[in-house]
């Protein structure tokens, strides 16, 4: 049943003029769109030895997932982000597109690069509020909810736009001080469980946790669809499902703690490429 | 080291119910648990476990989740063992009640600061326990006493 789906999709992309490449990708192993899952520590001190994409942690069938964007269910995502990128809303009667035109050019590399130094707020910001400080600034429009269907659409599309490239944030300057807060959040222990988020995905990856086969738990491939979810999800909100399994009291979604623990993970993971829509399980 | 039983005795009307009926099940509170080398000599129900409710807790994901980390050949039928921590199989030869106490009590004592494994009659060890779980040890000393009965038993 599954085959036949696929070849249906195969044969309506080729009836549509597309290139059929065939299904190469899934041979080399590797997420579509990506030509790496690893990537070397930039320096020494670098706690880890090697930086593995969570892609490397999971089975052949999540894997399949990724390896075609046609059975990625996170596309969904994406094609809704496209879609609202040209309509307009709010009272300046703009869309994205009016001032970005094409996302393919205007957004590419942005999403590796989120958080970003926002200098004339004096932080840094993640994806999700960049796009509502220009919906609320530039187009007159309501921000839109975290985990918002409309949010998750338009995250994915835009860091879809640098798939391929490596993360690459701002550790330095003004965002010293962010790295070194959610430096300290990555090494807190919390809960009644007592852990940090060192001792499952420093300490003990690749090691099976009950069910759960650990990861380094990068953010390269976010937002992800989560088979667990049966949906796309923020990087925010995987923290707070962490948080809750230890026990502890999760800190607020687009909260300072967790901005800061998204630029730490950025940077901790600085090399590996951007796998958004990642599928993980 | 002996630890010291100070049972309350200054209490009145229902206050004195109260008191009476929570600290009936652990006669030895997680605060005055005494560590002595390494290892937890006193029982802390005052008296020995229950194997058999030991395996149970030992299976239990709502509690300890023992299972979680360690491999356990004894409970085979159960799925997804973990491998964090080491196996179970004849633990029962590589350690004694007192020392299992101690490292069920409080790892840390045992293992040092960075071991990965809870303390598990400790009350708010981490930052930001959550509502649910604040003020509460993960499993009653009565559950830790069954399960050190359990792993004694688990001979190679």
């Amino acid at each position: 049943m599954k085959v036949s789906i696929k070849a249906g999709l195969v044969a309506a992309i080729a009836f549509a003029g597309f290139a059929v490449t065939g299904s190469t990708l899934a041979d080399e192993g590797l997420p579509e769109g990506v030509t790496a899952v690893k990537a070397t520590p930039p320096s020494k001190d670098h706690p880890l030895d090697e930086i593995l994409s969570g892609w490397t942690f999971r089975t052949p069938e999540t894997q399949a997932l990724q390896q075609d964007d046609f059975e990625n269910p996170g596309y969904l995502w994406v094609e809704r982000g496209e879609a609202l990128w040209s309509e307009v809303d709010g009272s300046a009667g703009k869309a994205c597109a009016s001032c970005h035109n094409d996302a393919a050019d205007s957004m590419k590399g942005v999403g590796a690069e989120m958080p970003k130094w926002d200098a004339k707020l004096n932080r840094p910001l993640t994806m999700e509020q960049r796009i509502n400080n220009c919906r609320t600034e530039n187009m007159g429009a309501k921000e839109w909810k975290w985990e918002s269907t409309q949010m998750l659409s338009m995250t994915s599309y835009v860091r879809n736009q640098s798939r391929g490239m490596p993360v690459n944030v701002q550790a330095d300057g003004p965002m010293a001080s962010w790295v070194a807060k959610g430096k300290e959040v990555y090494y807190t222990r919390v809960g009644q469980l007592d852990m940090s988020c060192a001792n499952c995905h420093e300490a003990n990856y690749g090691k099976y946790i009950r069910a759960d086969f650990l990861s380094q738990g990068h953010s390269n491939g976010f937002p992800t669809y989560r088979l667990k979810w049966q949906k796309i999800g923020s990087l925010h909100r995987r923290f707070k499902g962490c948080m809750k399994n230890i026990r502890a009291t999760p800190y607020k979604v687009g909260g300072d703690e967790f901005v800061a623990l998204e630029v730490y993970l950025a940077q901790r993971g600085k090399g590996l490429q951007v796998e958004a829509p990642a599928v993980r399980n | 080291m002996k630890q010291a039983n100070t049972p309350i005795a200054i209490c009145a009307g229902l206050a004195c119910l109260f008191a009476a009926t929570t600290a009936s099940a652990d006669a030895v509170t997680p605060d005055k648990v005494m560590f002595d080398d390494l290892e937890v000599k006193t029982s802390l129900t005052g008296a020995p476990g229950d194997a058999k409710a030991g395996k149970k807790w030992f299976a239990n994901r709502k509690l300890g989740n023992c299972l979680a980390c360690h491999v356990n050949k004894d409970l085979a039928n159960q799925p997804f063992h973990g491998e964090v921590g080491p196996p179970m199989d004849g633990a029962g030869d590589r350690y004694t009640q007192e020392q299992l106490r101690g490292i069920l009590v409080d790892s840390k004592a045992v293992f040092g600061p960075d071991t990965i494994m809870p303390g598990f009659y400790r009350v708010d060890p981490g930052a930001r326990t959550a509502k649910k779980f604040k003020g509460k040890t993960i499993l009653s000393g009565e559950q830790i006493e069954d399960i050190i009965a359990y792993v004694m038993t688990l001979k190679e």
